[in-house]
């Protein structure tokens, strides 16, 4: 069900976290049409993700973490296969198994009374401290989303920190025969 | 190797091979190389217009009466800016338009140059698709596809952005057969699903004791054959019809089985019977909220089966039991085989009952209005003007407002293609524009645009063009002196403040148009109204024909905002009950 002012009130699914994958053409403006459906139709993007696959240059694959019910996101579904260079548009969480990960740069702030704490906690994770110029305190995570929160909490816990995620990218794990 | 041309001659020779004969435009710095190459030309027309706005409606007239696309060329910056709101009304109601808009230089893209807009930003929500063609060697490539997704699938619009430097620059010309569209890029319906579905639906229709169909739109999109299919599918059936505002001739007014618009301003019957049928079966119709009313209380027993080409149209608003993504022609065609292959046959009793309780509802006689008195009734005008014209080919066009709802209910359509009114996004300005490219792509007939007097003058500029092209269209301007329909509003909702409703200082309409060299006439009282009607039919030009109707009249019957089917609003004395009045104040 859309978002509107005539709301239907049947509304009686989950409201819980979609990743979606969608495969573009690359081309000027595509990851503009798509962002620019969510906002237009007042739909939300936890996070975006948009690289180039290798294998085809032409194609690049956009992973989108959004909310709603399966009727919102369904609608989403729908909506984006609409945009003229949308190959396809998967979501995940109905594919039923899929793997996902992403990537956390967190900036700690270190000093001699926390100093054990924090490598500790890193060892704990497998975070990996990434060398730099100016010798500071730089932590790499990648994982799921769930792990590197918990990792993020915990840290935060002991001291200060700057952090940069990436988002999730996702793929299904279910065996596939060879497509198109 | 190909003879290099440049960009501008492959812009007409595209033009050209895709069948284009008009185009509406306006000039500007931007686009110069590709109106000199209009210049050298014979076999393209060009109809210049008076604002861009005008442009794109007389394309979307000249598309919807045609069954071709529109073609739109104008500039850059404002040029393109003026061209956004009939992009937004052609997306709205599924118009197949290609609108050229000319770019600053591709050197000077960025750096806020004079007339210089992010016009593929500003277009995308409102398009279909559109292109910024850098390279003129894909300039062929990108029209062809263009004229293809404006028509493949659910119809729109596209519009393509060619800088200035891309026009003079010399490249290949490709040929339309040479160009492949990925697959992808265009709507292709799956042949499997729809066949089990269209058993299923089929199967339903024959098990129907109240059945009734909900056409819209996207049946007059499929095509001329669409509407006959679908009538004669009907016919065999032997179920009450009713149709949206965008869907009304696909079947006719006189059709035995025909209630009618459905809606916000619909009949009364349209409404209760889809209120309690068993079986709705929606053809090209988009449950769109003037014609749902109150969600939570539309059509509570039925079965719904939904036939749609977009299938995000699917489950949007209202959730159906049978869905079939496809286009109306091929579904309704199989349907058909389906119904004579099974041999189905509905419950004849059930259905004699179900059109003596639609008879019933017919008595209520919903259009009723008191035609007393010497003033023209609005609703009287528009009934006269029917039956002056109805022995002629006749095109309508409308503005928005309580005029459009008045046309939609007392003009009767025979055939598809006849009737052009802004639905979805009710532009007010609309009518005039799109007469004067209803005109242009049917010079024999007669095409009429019932305005209103305030609606008129946003578009009122387009004198000049009908009188430079010797365009007859005509005028009919039901003049109250009021935004009708938003002085209806105030009245039934904010307590009779008539808040810049009043269309104060309201020009002469007979020497406005005298002053274009055009006819005027005017109808001040019911005796002289037939006269006026008849003049104007028999005048072989442009005519305004200002007819002075009732100030205060109301459009009814009305189901008011976020009420429900059955729960309509026959007169003013009949009000809403207080609750769902104030829930359905902050509504549009």
């Amino acid at each position: 069900m859309n978002k509107s002012v005539y709301d239907s009130p049947d509304q009686v699914s989950e409201f819980k976290r979609h990743i979606l994958t969608v495969l573009v053409d690359n081309e000027p403006g595509v990851l503009a049409r798509v962002i620019g459906m969510f906002s237009g139709r007042g739909y939300n993007i936890d996070s975006l993700n948009v690289a180039e696959v290798s294998n085809d240059e032409n194609i690049s694959r956009v992973t989108i973490v959004t909310h709603g019910t399966s009727e919102v996101v369904s609608q989403i579904e729908k909506q984006l296969l609409r945009i003229v260079p949308v190959h396809s548009v998967t979501n995940l969480d109905q594919e039923g198994s899929s793997v996902e990960a992403e990537v956390a740069l967190v900036y700690i702030y270190i000093s001699d009374t926390n100093k054990k704490k924090v490598y500790q906690v890193c060892d704990l994770y497998r975070a990996r401290k990434i060398e730099n110029e100016n010798n500071t305190t730089i932590f790499e995570i990648a994982g799921s989303s769930e792990r590197v929160n918990r990792f993020i909490r915990e840290i935060n816990e002991i001291t200060k920190i700057e952090i940069v995620r990436s988002g999730p990218v996702a793929i299904s794990s279910i065996h596939k025969n060879e497509e198109e | 190797m190909n003879i290099e041309i440049t960009g501008s001659e492959i812009v007409l020779k595209c033009l050209a091979e895709q069948g284009v004969e008009v185009v509406f435009g306006y000039p500007g710095g931007a686009v110069l190389p590709i109106y000199d190459t209009l210049f050298k030309q014979n076999s393209i027309k060009h109809v210049l217009v008076r604002q861009e706005g005008g442009a794109i409606h007389a394309a979307e007239g000249y598309a919807r009466s045609t069954g071709k696309t529109g073609v739109v060329l104008v500039t850059s910056g404002p040029g393109a800016t003026n061209v956004v709101t009939g992009l937004t009304d052609a997306m709205m109601d599924s118009v197949p338009v290609v609108c050229i808009t000319g770019q600053v230089p591709t050197h000077l893209i960025g750096s806020d140059a004079f007339q210089e807009c992010d016009t593929t930003g500003i277009t995308r929500p409102c398009t279909k698709h559109n292109y910024l063609v850098k390279d003129v060697n894909k300039l062929s490539s990108v029209f062809h596809e263009a004229f293809t997704i404006a028509q493949n699938g659910r119809p729109g619009p596209v519009l393509i952005d060619i800088p200035k430097d891309v026009q003079f620059a010399k490249g290949a010309y490709e040929e339309k057969n040479k160009i492949i569209i990925p697959s992808h890029r265009l709507f292709e319906p799956s042949p499997d699903f729809e066949k089990s579905k269209i058993n299923e639906a089929v199967e339903l229709i024959s098990k129907a004791k109240k059945p009734i169909f909900y056409i819209g739109g996207g049946c007059i999109n499929s095509g001329p054959k669409a509407s006959k299919l679908v009538r004669e599918f009907i016919n065999m059936v032997g179920s009450p019809v009713t149709m949206t505002l965008m869907g009304l001739g696909v079947v006719g007014s006189s059709d035995k089985n025909s209630l009618g618009m459905l809606g916000m301003h619909g009949m009364y019957e349209a409404n209760m019977a889809m209120h309690e049928c068993d079986v709705m079966i929606n053809i090209g119709a988009r449950f769109d909220d003037r014609v749902t009313g109150r969600l939570d209380a539309f059509s509570p027993n039925s079965k719904k089966i939904h036939i749609d080409i977009d299938e995000s149209n699917i489950n949007k608003t209202i959730n159906v039991d049978v869905p079939i993504i496809g286009d109306v022609k091929q579904v309704v065609e199989k349907m058909i085989s389906v119904w004579k292959e099974k041999k189905y046959k509905i419950d004849t009793e059930a259905l004699n009952l179900w059109w003596n309780k639609i008879d019933k509802w017919k008595e209520i006689d919903c259009l009723n209005y008191n035609n007393e008195g010497k003033q023209i009734k609005p609703q009287y005008a528009v009934q006269r003007l029917y039956e002056l014209t109805k022995n002629t080919k006749t095109f309508i066009t409308t503005e928005v407002g309580q005029h459009q709802m008045w046309a939609a209910q007392f003009y009767k359509f025979e055939e598809p293609n006849r009737w052009l009114t802004s639905g979805g996004l009710g532009t007010m300005g609309y009518g005039f524009p799109a007469a004067i490219g209803a005109q242009v792509g049917n010079p024999d007939a007669l095409v009429i645009d019932i305005a209103g007097d305030a609606s008129i003058l946003m578009n009122i500029q387009e004198m000049s063009t009908a009188i430079q092209y010797r365009l007859p269209v005509k005028i009919f301007i039901l003049n109250n002196e009021y935004m009708g329909m938003v002085r209806q509003w105030q009245e039934l909702l904010h307590g009779g403040r008539y808040s810049e409703s009043y269309t104060d200082s309201l020009p002469d309409f007979v020497k406005l148009a005298e002053s274009y060299r055009a006819v005027g006439l005017r109808a001040k009282t019911i005796d002289e109204l037939d006269t006026v009607i008849k003049q104007m039919i028999e005048t072989d030009s442009t005519v305004i024909a200002d007819i002075w109707v009732t100030k205060e009249e109301n459009c009814f019957p009305m189901i008011q905002s976020g009420s429900a089917h059955n729960e309509m609003m026959l007169s003013k004395d009949q009000k809403q009950d207080k609750k769902s009045a104030e829930k359905g104040k902050i509504l549009v």
